[in-house]
């Protein structure tokens, strides 16, 4: 019963498929492309593990249909290195700044604060903090998150990193 | 977590959408943002055989002044709410509230047509609507009508407006340059639903309040637009023993449900607390 064409562009990526329409944009990126960076956490709307950039808003993927999607371009945790294999610029971040143990949340996080970055490219440790407060990580405590986006933010505008004091 | 099947239908405009929602099976339903209706599919607490999606009719997007009117499009996101000059000058409490509503991702797709039509008491807006005595615009197939959100919502998930009618649209006559406003929302965690929350309009003249309206939100079947509460305020300067009165009287008309949130009776108070907190704040901010 009741499946529709979906077309959209995944990691640059031109994609189409014919889905049943109750099939969830995470489904449909991790069980039909294969897209497995995103994950599957609560699956109820909260932990944001899920998190994707669809057409320049961070979305929790498992919470809109893919054919909602249709014409839609997402950016997912894979696509945010260079085509040669060189980190983006929040990826070292949290490598360098220790901004992940397990890294169950990690693709959510830095997909999520990717797009903070571009609404918000020299926020505060406050805003990071309102600014992923959709993404719940249960490992680090948030402290070496916050210090990874504002690493992040600084090589970005090209500055020095200052780590503000505790 | 899968939903119930359905078949999809995008609309191109607002006739096309009515039509549809007139032809099809009578549990078809309309969505907006998702982030109520598709949590609820999930959890088969709503298994619809179509949904309607409202998100390719551009007439129902958007916020504009029209006189002393506001008109928000049914479609507008809470994302696009905080975004909005013309909100953040005339309107300021909408932004104040919407900072308030679940977190980021929700609010990039979460509209506040979504927010108030579908009746659900844990929602915001319908309470700060009631407060700025809002209206809601209705296309069915019969037309147009427009139901003021005071007289909208009559249980929970249940309302005014009938199955095949569309909400498109919020109007709000501005409040008055110099107005206060508030929105004390308790909660447990960033992006909860309140435990109690409300909202405050007011106007002040001569240093006293001279207008005031109070709205109330989760602590009963339906948002609550405490009338009594905002009339013991006026001609007072929000004082300690004022103040009393009304959480008092706000508190007189709630009923919550005890949950996760806390006992029915620990609502009920915070009810009343945040009634005098919203109150204080919003005096403190109205010019004379």
């Amino acid at each position: 019963m009741s499946k529709s064409n979906v077309s959209m562009k995944v990691n640059g990526k031109a994609v189409s498929a014919e889905v049943e329409s109750r099939v969830l944009l995470i489904h449909y990126l991790r069980e039909n492309l294969g897209v497995t960076g995103p994950h599957i956490g609560c699956e109820t709307t909260h932990c944001g593990a899920c998190t994707v950039d669809l057409d320049g808003k961070s979305v929790k993927s498992c919470t809109i249909f893919a054919v909602q999607a249709e014409g839609a371009e997402v950016l997912t945790i894979e696509g945010m290195a260079a085509a040669d294999g060189k980190l983006h610029v929040l990826q070292e971040a949290f490598r360098e700044m220790h901004g992940l143990q397990c890294g169950y949340c990690t693709p959510g996080m830095i997909v999520r604060a990717h797009r903070l970055l571009q609404e918000n490219p020299a926020p505060t440790d406050a805003e990071i903090r309102m600014g992923i407060s959709g993404n719940l990580c249960r490992c680090t405590g948030y402290q070496n998150i916050v210090k990874a986006i504002q690493y992040a933010a600084a090589k970005i505008n090209g500055v020095e990193y200052k780590e503000a004091a505790e | 977590m899968i939903t119930g099947a359905f078949d999809y239908h995008r609309p191109a405009n607002l006739s096309e959408a009515i039509g549809l929602l007139s032809r099809l099976d009578s549990d078809a339903r309309v969505i907006a943002g998702g982030h109520s209706l598709i949590p609820m599919m999930k959890l088969r607490l709503a298994m619809p055989s179509h949904l309607v999606d409202l998100a390719a009719i551009a007439e129902l997007k958007g916020v504009r002044a029209e006189g002393d009117e506001i008109v928000i499009g049914a479609m507008t996101t809470q994302h696009e709410i905080l975004g909005s000059e013309l909100l953040a000058a005339r309107a300021p409490i909408l932004k104040e509230v919407a900072t308030q509503i679940a977190d980021p991702q929700v609010r990039y797709l979460g509209t506040i047509g979504g927010n108030v039509a579908n009746g659900d008491p844990g929602n915001d807006m319908p309470g700060v609507m009631m407060a700025l005595d809002a209206s809601y615009v209705l296309r069915g197939p019969d037309g147009e009508r427009r139901v003021a959100a005071r007289d909208y919502y009559e249980g929970a998930y249940t309302t005014a407006a009938s199955p095949g009618e569309i909400l498109t649209a919020i109007r709000i006559e501005a409040p008055p340059a110099g107005h206060g406003w508030a929105y004390e929302k308790l909660k447990r965690k960033v992006g909860d639903y309140a435990t109690a929350a409300a909202a405050v309009i007011l106007t002040v003249s001569g240093g006293k309040i001279a207008t005031c309206a109070i709205g109330l939100t989760n602590v009963a079947d339906t948002a609550l637009f405490a009338k009594d509460a905002a009339q013991v305020v006026i001609g007072t300067v929000a004082d300690k023993v004022s103040l009393a009165k009304a959480s008092a009287a706000a508190e007189a008309i709630t009923s919550p449900a005890a949950d996760g949130r806390g006992s029915a009776q620990y609502r009920t108070k915070m009810a009343g607390v945040m009634t005098a907190r919203a109150l204080s704040r919003a005096f403190a901010r109205a010019k004379s």
